[in-house]
């Protein structure tokens, strides 16, 4: 018997692929299976957000999206935002903010915050929380990962208001 | 930190965490994440029942079911009692508990395991294990746990004690531990205020973001490798290999990255199962918990009933100081008596008195199973013993921080306490040595603003105020009990292996390791490579609980370092011709006095690996430690009460800490921050709610914990000291500040409204109803 029998097909970090999958199966299971264990499974119920990833670009919960909601998307995973190499620069501050305790929710954290980038330009304390509000740490007390976000979170703010100002002026 | 009095290079500096970025890209470090492909999925039957007899169990249609691989059940492995808690051996708790067993004793009990290929199909074939129980009437409080005619819970003739201590199962008795120090009643006569209140904590889960997960698979020469979420891998092994009824020799347990801990990991809760169906299999085994299963199953934290029996003199002398604990350890008794010997020990002797009483019972009843949370019953104690100091100075008209300046304990003072409470037998005899708790107060106070602080009865309208505060002490390590060991070996680049026992469960205890070896070594943290806790290539350690990582093994590795780093002189004074007391070892190098002749590590390494009289440069070193130093806590909350609806607003909390040297500052105040945030939590929303015993709510839906919207403003303050018995002045850090919340909020309530709440979590409705009965009473 055929434990996956049909087929998804789906951009999975800039590269087009094509799965085999069963019905029920879950996007988190497929990503794990798959070799992308940077996603974690926190609690299967879709509260605790250490299983986020990017659909479109919007951060979702990859234990409660079926594999077959994602054909023909774009899901973006923690493996394509850095590396050894080059970490992103909200990774880079998690770390020098000494923002990674047990580590457990940060890619999850990682995701959501990009999200965010990508989708406003204005970062008030607000939007910061409506956004992060989903990706639960036990470890931190987020005091540390809070202060990572909005030394990143400034910086981004104020050098696209700077671009902005310089657009206006061509 | 800026002001360094003892100059260090290494420590008391935040450096980088050393696993930091390979978490934060998500790399490979998890157990779940080294599971190969072809590993089988488990699934439990868990018992629906509070409490039932197993009448018959058949597993024979389940056996048969698709990919499925094995079924176990009693019927089918050893029956062997032992302790699931994690403990040194011979432990202090009752060997109550069988790998599967006729008889379920909660909900959420082991009925029988399935290993399939997949998750669904070993789903589908738990769902065909049929089972016929006789239910037994449960026992769902501690009361009923109390009462003349109560079930016995565990009437199995094999359940016992390793170790002569208090144990009557036929009464629901896990254990008693008591203690007297003066004359308590004596004491009592003598106060011009006598204080008699009850106070009761609830259950919790630890709620780590990664669940229980264990992976078991054999190795070429046919022993079990177990990877593991665990705090104890040494005690892992040996509580799996007594399970199995295999040797030690047979097991080797690794502990990778672990996604939070907090203590419910410092349990063998899974690993049995996944060895036991590895070695019927064949084939490697993952067995991770649901977050339901994590509530249900995992370990939490034991509710306890606390009585305080108190007097003070108008003078504010308090004359007798009195705890009685009445301790629910659930369905088996493992950390039974430790956690509520911890409720005297860690809280009695914060404060000066001559004649004390410590009674603490456990008892057994049908509900979850209580285990480690970090705070260890001094975190249900100190919400009876703060509320209590409170209604002191409020009594005598004293000033509540004046009061505990006055009264707590100081450096070079003891207390009866430490000698007559230990863990299982009588504890070690102790002073205090370092102790910053009065700057502590004084910092903290001042960062809450306690001098703008007013009575209850000025406040008026919807919204009202209050600033509430408590101090806190706890432990490093238990003494003449726990060890810890470590070795250390030198490379061609110069840089070491660090190898030791201790448990890295996301404390950043690695990274502090470290430190304290690159400090001692005169190196720097990158040239240092962490490997630990793998019972095959590593030593010993007790691993990750009552605060002992960095005080206990943090000294193991001090001295394994110093051991290389006096090879290093030899070889190096061996290599410059020099007589090694004219050297010393500083920038990865040994030198003479003003570095005119100087030899890198580099060189010592290369001469002492390949050139002549060669040999490895290793430094092996075990620790004990003699006492178990406090580290100090003062919290500060102001908050806001809305007396319409009962809701509570914190605006501002303060947590400052007394750790010692902090190794790693940034560390320390990530650890006060995020314990005093579950704290916080814990004292405001976490609840289990049972239904026939029954936990309704085992989902962070239902089960609510802080995200970051809900964060307050929490500030963390490192007061410095210097624990001369500690490595390089540090004592523990990580346990200490869940405690506060409770209390803080407790007195902060009644600042703000004069409602006097003695249980918790404060809820809207619980608090309104305080609220509401002091309107009556005025």
């Amino acid at each position: 018997m055929n434990q996956y029998p049909m087929t998804v097909s789906f951009t999975l970090n800039g590269e087009k692929r094509t799965f085999a999958t069963a019905p029920g199966e879950n996007l988190l299971d497929l990503l794990r299976r798959s070799g992308l264990r940077g996603t974690k499974f926190g609690c299967g119920q879709g509260t605790c957000g250490a299983c986020t990833v990017l659909l479109d670009g919007r951060a979702v919960n990859a234990c409660l999206l079926f594999v077959g909601q994602v054909e023909g998307r774009e899901v973006c995973t923690i493996e394509s935002v850095g590396s050894f190499d080059k970490s992103s620069e909200i990774q880079q501050e998690l770390i020098d903010g000494s923002a990674v305790q047990c580590g457990y929710c940060i890619p999850g954290i990682v995701m959501s915050a990009t999200a965010l980038m990508k989708a406003e330009t204005k970062y008030d304390d607000e939007i910061v929380r409506e956004y992060m509000d989903g990706n639960i740490c036990r470890c931190t007390g987020y005091e540390k990962i809070w202060g990572a976000l909005r030394r990143v979170l400034d910086r981004r703010e104020a050098s696209l208001a700077k671009v902005e100002g310089s657009g206006s002026k061509s | 930190m800026g002001n360094d009095p003892k100059n260090f290079k290494q420590v008391n500096h935040s450096v980088t965490k050393v696993d930091a970025r390979q978490l934060a890209l998500g790399k490979d470090s998890y157990v779940a994440d080294f599971a190969p492909a072809n590993a089988l999925v488990v699934k439990m039957l868990w018992s629906p029942h509070p409490h039932a007899r197993i009448v018959s169990l058949d597993v024979s249609e389940a056996e048969k079911m698709p990919g499925v691989k094995a079924v176990l059940w009693h019927g089918n492995v050893p029956r062997i009692a032992h302790c699931t808690a994690g403990q040194g051996f011979p432990e202090p708790s009752p060997y109550d508990t069988f790998m599967f067993d006729t008889k379920v004793r909660f909900v959420g009990d082991r009925v029988a395991a399935v290993a399939a290929e997949s998750a669904e199909q070993a789903e589908a074939a738990v769902a065909a294990i049929k089972v016929e129980y006789e239910l037994l009437k449960p026992v769902l409080s501690i009361d009923e746990a109390m009462a003349p005619d109560a079930p016995i819970i565990h009437d199995e003739p094999e359940a016992h004690v390793p170790i002569p201590i208090p144990y009557d199962p036929k009464t629901n008795l896990v254990a008693r531990v008591a203690c007297e120090a003066g004359d308590f009643e004596k004491g009592m006569k003598e106060a011009d205020f006598a204080f008699d209140d009850t106070y009761e904590t609830p259950y919790a889960q630890a709620c780590p973001i990664e669940p229980y997960t264990s992976l078991a698979q054999l190795d070429s020469s046919g022993r079990i490798v177990i990877t593991t979420s665990t705090q104890v891998p040494f005690h892992c092994r040996r509580i799996v290999a007594r399970t199995l009824d295999v040797p030690v020799q047979k097991v080797r347990v690794i502990k990778p990255r672990i996604g939070g801990g907090f203590g419910c990991k410092q349990e063998v809760l899974l690993e049995d199962v996944v060895a036991m169906f590895a070695l019927r299999t064949g084939r490697p085994v993952l067995w991770q918990f649901t977050r339901e299963e994590t509530f249900r199953t995992g370990r939490t934290r034991h509710p306890m009933r606390v009585r305080i029996r108190a007097g003070v003199k108008k003078d504010g002398t308090i004359t007798a100081l009195g705890m009685d604990c009445w301790n629910n350890t659930g369905a088996y008794g493992g950390h039974g008596l430790t956690v509520v010997s911890c409720s005297g020990s860690k809280v009695l002797p914060l404060y000066r008195c001559e004649n004390i009483h410590f009674d603490g019972k456990v008892l057994y009843t049908n509900l979850p199973v209580g285990g480690a949370y970090r705070g260890f019953g001094a975190t249900q104690a100190f919400f009876a013993m703060e509320s209590t100091i409170e209604q002191m100075a409020e009594a005598i008209g004293m000033d509540p921080m004046e009061f505990r300046q006055k009264n707590h304990i100081k450096s070079g003072e003891g207390s009866p306490i430490f000698a007559a409470l230990g863990e299982g037998k009588e504890g070690v005899p102790m002073t205090v040595g370092s102790n910053a708790l009065a700057e502590c107060i004084v910092k903290g106070a001042e960062e809450v603003g306690w001098k703008n602080r007013t009575d209850w009865r000025s406040k008026s309208g919807r919204y009202r105020r209050g600033i509430g505060m408590a101090c806190l002490m706890q432990g490093s390590s238990i003494p003449h009990i726990d060890m810890g060991g470590a070795w250390i070996k030198i490379n061609d680049d110069a840089s070491f292996n660090l190898m030791f026992g201790a448990t890295d469960i996301g404390t950043g205890a690695d990274t502090v390791l470290a430190q304290i070896a690159a400090e001692e070594l005169a190196t720097t943290v990158d040239k240092i490579i962490v490997y630990a806790s793998d019972t095959d290539l590593t030593p010993f350690d007790v691993g990750a609980y009552a605060s002992s990582t960095t005080y206990l093994s943090g000294e193991a590795v001090r001295k394994a370092a110093a051991e290389a780093k006096r090879q290093l002189l030899a070889s190096g004074a061996e290599m410059l011709n020099l007589p090694v007391e004219t050297l010393h070892c500083e920038d990865s190098a040994v030198q003479n006095a003003d570095g005119s002749k100087k030899v890198s590590y580099a060189d010592i390494a290369a001469y002492t690996l390949y050139q002549k009289n060669q040999y490895q440069i290793f430094g092996t070193a075990s620790h004990i430690t003699e006492k178990s130093p406090p580290p100090f806590a003062a919290h500060f909350a102001e908050i806001e009460v809305d007396t319409w609806t009962g809701f509570i607003r914190v605006l501002n909390y303060i947590s400052t800490i007394d750790c010692g040297t902090a190794i790693n500052p940034a560390l320390c105040e990530g650890q006060t921050e995020g314990g005093t945030l579950n704290g916080i939590s814990y004292a405001l929303t976490e609840e289990y709610i049972f239904r026939n015993g029954r936990m309704t709510n085992p989902s962070f839906a239902d089960y609510h914990i802080y995200s970051m919207r809900d964060r307050p403003p929490i500030k963390a303050i490192l007061v410095p000291s210097y624990e001369e018995t500690g490595p390089f002045g540090a004592k523990s850090v990580s346990e200490i500040c869940i405690n506060g919340p409770a209390p803080v909020f407790a007195n902060a309530i009644y600042n703000a409204t004069g409602a006097r709440i003695r249980e918790f979590p404060f809820t809207p409705e619980r608090v309104l109803n305080a609220i509401k009965a002091v309107k009556r009473e005025a």
